[in-house]
């Protein structure tokens, strides 16, 4: 059959993934702590027809050779971790990372995972979680009736205890950095989870060795650019609309030799 | 049967070849730093003996791949490159020997490697770039590599190594299976060049030029139609002599 058939099915295919990435892009635009995907493409091996270079006698050789591509794919989907703008919420409990580091929540299973998403709430224990439920690593027990909750840029988690006229230090909030964040996992729920490329967790205190502050009342929102997304999109679309032309053309050519002939 | 049948075989099926690679520059039109494959056909005589030359069978190749620059698209990461003017990043192939791309989306793995998208290393002034563990990575106009490392302030950038940079006359490259550029007789290693310069935050889109393409491969199925309808007329051609000689009835 038609190569072409083939080699464009591969270009509609990775212009579908693409477009599937914008798509989710878009519907995270207003998710707290998202980090936008870009979809990285890369062209299929080559096959060789001729080769060049070969003899085309004794003493001749052929000038150039014929190389055909096999197409295209999709050969990762890369997080950019790029900072999101910060929003004020004015909310005691919510905190965005300014630079580099992620805050750690322990999921169900006993295994840590990583977020830029500070938006925290109290369970009935006073316990900080994130909005899922999930408990913050390690974490912070706010006592019955305090109030004033204050966390400061290096962690340090205080609350004036009724009673006592000092604030009282409840707690720290540590964060943890990666040699190469795009290699970690996203699972959903704005939390990612450590691979095998990303390395392993490095702790450290916010404020210290190149992690960021934390800024208390503030959000970091998603790193989602609308208009580029809005301009990947119109370029999918067309580069889609033009790879199926190329499977229309090679199907009508096929269809006019077994017609013909 | 008439041989020309054959003849226009070839064309048909040599436009078929054609139309596959413009087909595979079409599908990379959104490809970082895709170069598209020229497709050209050739007349290969084959002539035996007296009589009119008429066997010319058709031959399609790619003679060349465009080296035109790709526009840029800024992307705003630090690690994402992109070279203006004339000039190719090195790589390491899986092989181990260097090999040449323009596509300049480069990350680095957990080890520390710097790799390009699709995980080759990038070969430094002396071999393989290591990155130390950071908090900023700047790549200068030059491909000097610089870093703030890990607990140090801002006041005290280091330059880690330099991008090996190269700038082969075109004419020696070609494009390999794995679509990575080497010099087509010279196994030899290039020598860095000091006048190709990077800029960081962009990376330089495909070079395919859809409405070329596009209109390649209509010509072709049109060209493509024509060699069928000459192995029809062939066929005709044929019936017509085989009526010829059928006993009437």
């Amino acid at each position: 059959m038609h190569a072409a058939l083939y080699v464009s099915k591969t270009g509609l295919s990775a212009q579908d993934k693409q477009l599937t990435t914008v798509a989710n892009n878009l519907a995270n635009a207003s998710t707290i702590g998202f980090k936008r995907d870009t979809a990285v493409f890369e062209d299929l091996l080559y096959q060789i027809q001729r080769q060049p270079g070969a003899d085309s006698t004794a003493d001749t050789q052929l000038p150039t050779g014929l190389q055909l591509g096999t197409g295209v794919r999709v050969v990762a989907t890369q997080k950019q971790f790029t900072e999101g703008s910060l929003q004020v919420t004015d909310q005691a409990l919510d905190v965005a990372v300014d630079g580099r580091g992620f805050l750690q929540i322990l999921q169900p299973s006993g295994e840590i995972a990583y977020t830029r998403d500070g938006q925290f709430h109290l369970n009935r224990d006073g316990q900080l979680v994130n909005a899922g439920g999930l408990l913050l690593e390690p974490n912070i027990t706010i006592p019955e009736g305090a109030n004033n909750v204050t966390i400061g840029t290096d962690g340090v988690v205080s609350a004036s205890i009724p009673g006592n006229p000092t604030p009282q230090n409840i707690g720290n909030i540590d964060l943890v950095d990666f040699i190469n964040p795009a290699g970690l996992q996203a699972i959903g729920s704005n939390l990612f989870v450590q691979t095998g490329s990303s390395g392993d967790p490095i702790n450290g205190t916010p404020g210290e060795n190149g992690m960021g502050q934390l800024m208390q009342g503030m959000l970091e929102n998603s790193n989602v650019d609308i208009v580029q997304e809005m301009v990947n999109m119109i370029t999918t679309q067309r580069a889609y609309e033009m790879n199926s032309k190329v499977v229309s053309t090679a199907d009508q050519m096929l269809q006019f030799i077994t017609q013909n002939v | 049967m008439d041989k020309a049948l054959y003849i226009a075989m070839t064309g048909a099926k040599h436009n078929m070849l054609a139309q596959t690679a413009h087909a595979n520059n079409l599908a990379n039109v959104n490809t970082t730093a895709f170069k598209s494959d020229f497709a050209a056909a050739r007349s290969m005589p084959v002539f035996y003996g007296e009589g009119l030359p008429t066997r010319a069978f058709s031959m399609t190749e790619r003679p060349a791949t465009n080296l035109t620059h790709g526009a840029l698209q800024q992307t705003g990461r630090d690690l994402d490159i992109a070279i203006e003017g004339d000039g190719f990043l090195t790589v390491q192939a899986p092989t181990g020997e260097e090999a040449y791309t323009r596509a300049g989306n480069l990350f680095i793995d957990s080890a520390g490697m710097l790799r390009t998208g699709n995980g080759l290393p990038v070969l430094g002034n002396a071999g393989p770039v290591a990155v130390p563990p950071n908090s900023k990575v700047e790549i200068g106009t030059d491909g000097t590599i610089s870093i703030i490392a890990t607990g140090q302030g801002v006041d005290a950038p280091a330059a880690i190594d330099r991008i090996k940079l190269v700038k082969p006359d075109p004419g020696t490259l070609s494009k390999s299976e794995d679509g990575l550029f080497r010099q087509l007789d010279n196994p030899e290693p290039l020598n860095p060049d000091g006048s190709v310069s990077v800029i960081s935050g962009f990376l330089e889109a495909s070079n395919v030029s859809a409405v070329n393409e596009l209109t390649s491969m209509l010509t072709l199925a049109r060209q493509y139609e024509m060699h069928v309808k000459l192995m029809a007329t062939a066929k005709e051609n044929s019936e017509s002599s085989a009526r010829l000689m059928q006993f009437n009835n």
